[in-house]
């Protein structure tokens, strides 16, 4: 998995590419909460447009960074989800604490970094 | 009945193997996009299941057996790690016995929305044997 990282003002844009599984959830996770470390970012906007597989450990990546933002008054957003990822985000609840938007100018306008 | 038996250590790197290799051996049996990914999600829950608690990161070797009946596919995952001491937690939404691995705790559930039927069969410290249908 390949994972581009963009900043823009105190939102951090991550950019996924390939299979999101338990292999891949470490390096992902690691790179995030670097970026994060800055204490500078607000909000986390996840690009999901060339993710071509995801599990479980994909949801405990969200799940992880959503408490990270949410300890500094922040939030999460992401966009580009297949049906059969959708249907994982809702089932497991990961819908109700993150928003799911269809375009990344939705992402990145609704619920902007608060 | 046509059926295939896959043997691997319990390396994170072969989570996409597995899921890859159960996926090309059903895929002669037609089935729709959304099918054949709820079949690869489910096998890699199981695999990552046996990896990460099974085994909890050390070596060991996981198993995988999947048939085709007609337009079952039937998929046993089994391990010889520590086992489940209590599967209906195990089973529980959110729960996970190794919480400080940022695990979403989902994994079974995911394979009971996604499969038709699973059954877990666990001994503690012999092993786990997760067996899921699905018919199409």
């Amino acid at each position: 998995m390949k994972t581009t990282l963009e900043f823009c003002d105190h939102v951090l844009v991550v950019r996924l590419h390939g299979d999101l599984d338990h292999h891949l959830a470490q390096h992902v996770r690691e790179q995030i909460d670097s970026a994060a470390a800055t204490g500078s970012i607000r909000k986390i906007v996840f690009d999901f447009r060339q993710v071509s597989f995801m599990d479980s450990s994909g949801l405990g990546v969200l799940m992880g960074r959503h408490r990270l933002m949410e300890a500094v008054g922040g939030s999460v957003a992401l966009f580009g989800v297949t049906p059969r990822m959708d249907k994982l985000l809702t089932m497991s609840g990961v819908k109700t604490i993150i928003a799911v938007y269809e375009t990344q100018e939705q992402a990145l306008e609704k619920g902007a970094a608060q | 009945m046509n059926e295939m038996k896959l043997q691997f250590t319990s390396q994170s790197q072969n989570e996409g193997f597995a899921r890859v290799t159960v996926a090309a051996f059903v895929s002669r049996i037609d089935m729709t996009i959304e099918q054949m990914t709820d079949i690869k999600t489910a096998v890699s829950e199981a695999v990552t299941n046996a990896i990460v608690h099974g085994y909890e990161d050390y070596p060991g070797y996981i198993t995988i057996e999947c048939c085709i009946v007609g337009t079952v596919v039937e998929i046993v995952v089994s391990d010889s790690g520590k086992g489940i001491a209590d599967i209906e937690q195990a089973r529980q939404p959110l729960y996970s016995s190794r919480p400080e691995m940022e695990r979403s705790g989902m994994g079974f559930t995911v394979m009971e929305t996604f499969m038709d039927e699973v059954t877990v069969q666990s001994s503690p410290g012999l092993g786990t044997t997760v067996s899921m249908k699905k018919k199409l």
